[in-house]
């Protein structure tokens, strides 16, 4: 599938934002975290920021932006529709409990169950944005069990990560939150592992046989295409990724956005001050580049079944 | 809107049945389709760099041609494979629709696009496994094969040429169209007759467009006698002319 940079940016930052405002919501009605309104003005313009800068991003690969509202109206049927309303349904909650906590000071009662309201709501919107994926039958490394998982690790690892960097402004050493961070990174690996197993040794049950119905006396493959030249199947479903290069953003992905995030992580466990908040700083930047070259993979790696028509013999 | 349509028995559904024995890959639906539908109810249907080296456009049918090996000592076949959409029962470019802009008809189950919904996600194309949808990158909106909706209904037509315009223009005639839902119709009897198959029956989609196999019996064709022609003293085997050949050119 055809990595649009735009979709690749609006999931990793609005899967990081969602799952920021996820961590907040939850964590200052409960006393987890701290109530200062500077704290809050800061963490939720952050995930506020991401969120809706993600969600803008998505806007602009449409072809007609203008008529994006109209997406909110199928969400009986289509994952993608109920992603749309969900998000925005965050962000009503999320606003009253933003102007109850910053402006007035109150994080609990009404304003406190807002928090945990759109803490539900951005948990809801990052699984939804993983079955518009999970929920697409022709694309065997997307339809799988790890997919949905997946994405909610990696959003949940990415907020930890910005939660425990802006954290460091307000408490000296925040080590409970330090120490999920790591475990929230330790689980994004190991389920990104996983999927990454599955799609390496499994493919899709369409065949170029089935997928013609021809093959009853013998092999069957493709003779000559269609057409000589371009067209949108293959531009938007046709893209293939070197094996080479594969392996090698893997392995990049590998050590941006899961080693070198976790590593400075326990740096900032163990050191202090400033070279804890710097490390924490580096491990946001480290796990963001990790995330999209992540993401740009995820895309990259995905093969549609109407390459079956196209030569390949398997999906 | 993107919910489908209830399914009641006797229900109507129009589509193709395409006869992979007769199509000899002319090409001639794929033209036919991108002549009726550029002015038809899709329309247009746009070519870039129409003219260039790397020109690419839209088309709602496009024909591959595959080989298929034969079985044990049987040559190879060429099959032809035109391919548009299949207007299945459980469409998910339908369902995963945001807008509502794509969806089934309850009366027929034509499978359409209504362009002024449409806001461009491109979703229904990565959720059809058959390649029917492209994008029209000049409209900004998803466009198909519509079955010839303006054709098959259009009261300014003579009845017979109230055909999708890849069926009418076929010069083998291995298209038909017609009611798939009706077990007793035409294109049912040929379905049932010929063993029309479904494509990648594993995903579920339920396409109502069938495609009849090659019927081609396999030949095994043996490998031709040239080392027995050329040996100068193989006088076993052949006829009494072929033997005189044989010692005549082996002189």
């Amino acid at each position: 599938m055809h990595p649009a940079l735009s979709i690749v940016f609006f999931t990793t930052a609005s899967g990081a934002g969602f799952a920021l405002l996820f961590l907040i919501g939850i964590g200052v009605p409960l006393g987890l975290l701290p109530d200062d309104p500077w704290f809050g003005l800061a963490a939720l313009a952050l995930a506020f920021a991401l969120a809706a800068g993600g969600l803008v991003s998505s806007a602009f690969h449409l072809g007609h932006p203008e008529r994006a509202w109209r997406a909110f109206s199928q969400w009986r049927s289509s994952w993608l529709s109920r992603e749309g309303v969900m998000s925005v349904k965050t962000f009503v909650p999320a606003a009253i409990f933003a102007i109850g906590w910053v402006l007035f000071g109150a994080t609990s009662g009404f304003i406190g169950l807002c928090g945990i309201l759109a803490a539900a709501l951005a948990a809801g919107t990052i699984y939804c944005t993983g079955m518009i994926y999970a929920s697409l039958k022709p694309i065997h490394q997307w339809r799988n069990r790890w997919t949905v998982p997946n994405y909610l690790a990696l959003g949940l690892m990415s907020g930890f990560l910005l939660l425990d960097l802006i954290l460091r402004f307000w408490v000296s050493s925040p080590v409970g939150t330090t120490i999920l961070t790591l475990m929230a990174i330790a689980a994004a690996w190991w389920l990104k592992e996983a999927y990454w197993r599955l799609i390496d040794t499994t493919s899709a049950p369409s065949t170029v046989a089935s997928a013609t119905a021809l093959g009853s006396r013998g092999r069957v493959r493709l003779l000559e295409q269609p057409h000589t030249q371009d067209n949108y199947l293959l531009q938007e479903m046709g893209y293939r990724i070197a094996r080479k290069h594969r392996a090698r953003l893997r392995v990049i992905a590998r050590i941006a956005g899961f080693a070198l995030p976790a590593l400075l992580t326990l740096v900032a466990l163990v050191a202090a001050g400033k070279t804890a908040a710097i490390a924490a700083a580096i491990a946001v930047a480290t796990a963001g580049l990790g995330l999209i070259i992540e993401r740009w993979l995820f895309f990259a790696e995905a093969k549609h079944t109407v390459t079956l028509y196209y030569g390949a013999d398997a999906a | 809107m993107t919910d489908l349509p209830r399914p009641h028995p006797g229900q109507k559904k129009l589509g193709l049945v395409i006869d992979l024995d007769l199509c000899v890959g002319c090409h001639a639906c794929a033209t036919a389709c991108k002549e009726w539908n550029s002015g038809g109810h899709m329309a247009p249907l746009p070519d870039f760099n129409a003219y260039g080296d790397g020109a690419w456009g839209v088309w709602f049918n496009r024909i591959h041609s595959f080989e298929e090996e034969g079985s044990a000592g049987g040559s190879a076949c060429t099959v032809h494979f035109p391919k548009s959409c299949l207007h299945c029962d459980e469409p998910a470019c339908v369902t995963v629709c945001p807008t509502g802009a794509s969806y089934k008809r309850a009366e027929d189950g034509i499978v359409l696009v209504n362009e002024s919904l449409c806001i461009g996600c491109k979703l229904c194309s990565w959720a059809c496994p058959y390649g029917a949808r492209e994008f029209d990158a000049d409209a900004g909106v998803m466009k198909k094969c519509t079955l010839c909706i303006d054709r098959i209904y259009n009261d300014n037509l003579i009845p017979e040429e109230r055909q999708p315009a890849c069926v009418m223009v076929c010069p083998t005639k291995a298209r038909f169209f017609g009611d798939l839902g009706d077990p007793n119709s035409a294109v049912s009897e040929i379905v049932a007759t010929h063993g029309g198959k479904d494509l990648m029956p594993e995903l579920g989609y339920r396409p109502v467009n069938k495609y009849l196999p090659p019927r081609r019996a396999p030949t095994p064709s043996e490998p031709l006698q040239l080392a027995a022609l050329g040996a100068p003293d193989s006088d076993s085997g052949g006829n009494a002319l072929l033997r005189w050949v044989d010692r005549l050119l082996s002189r």
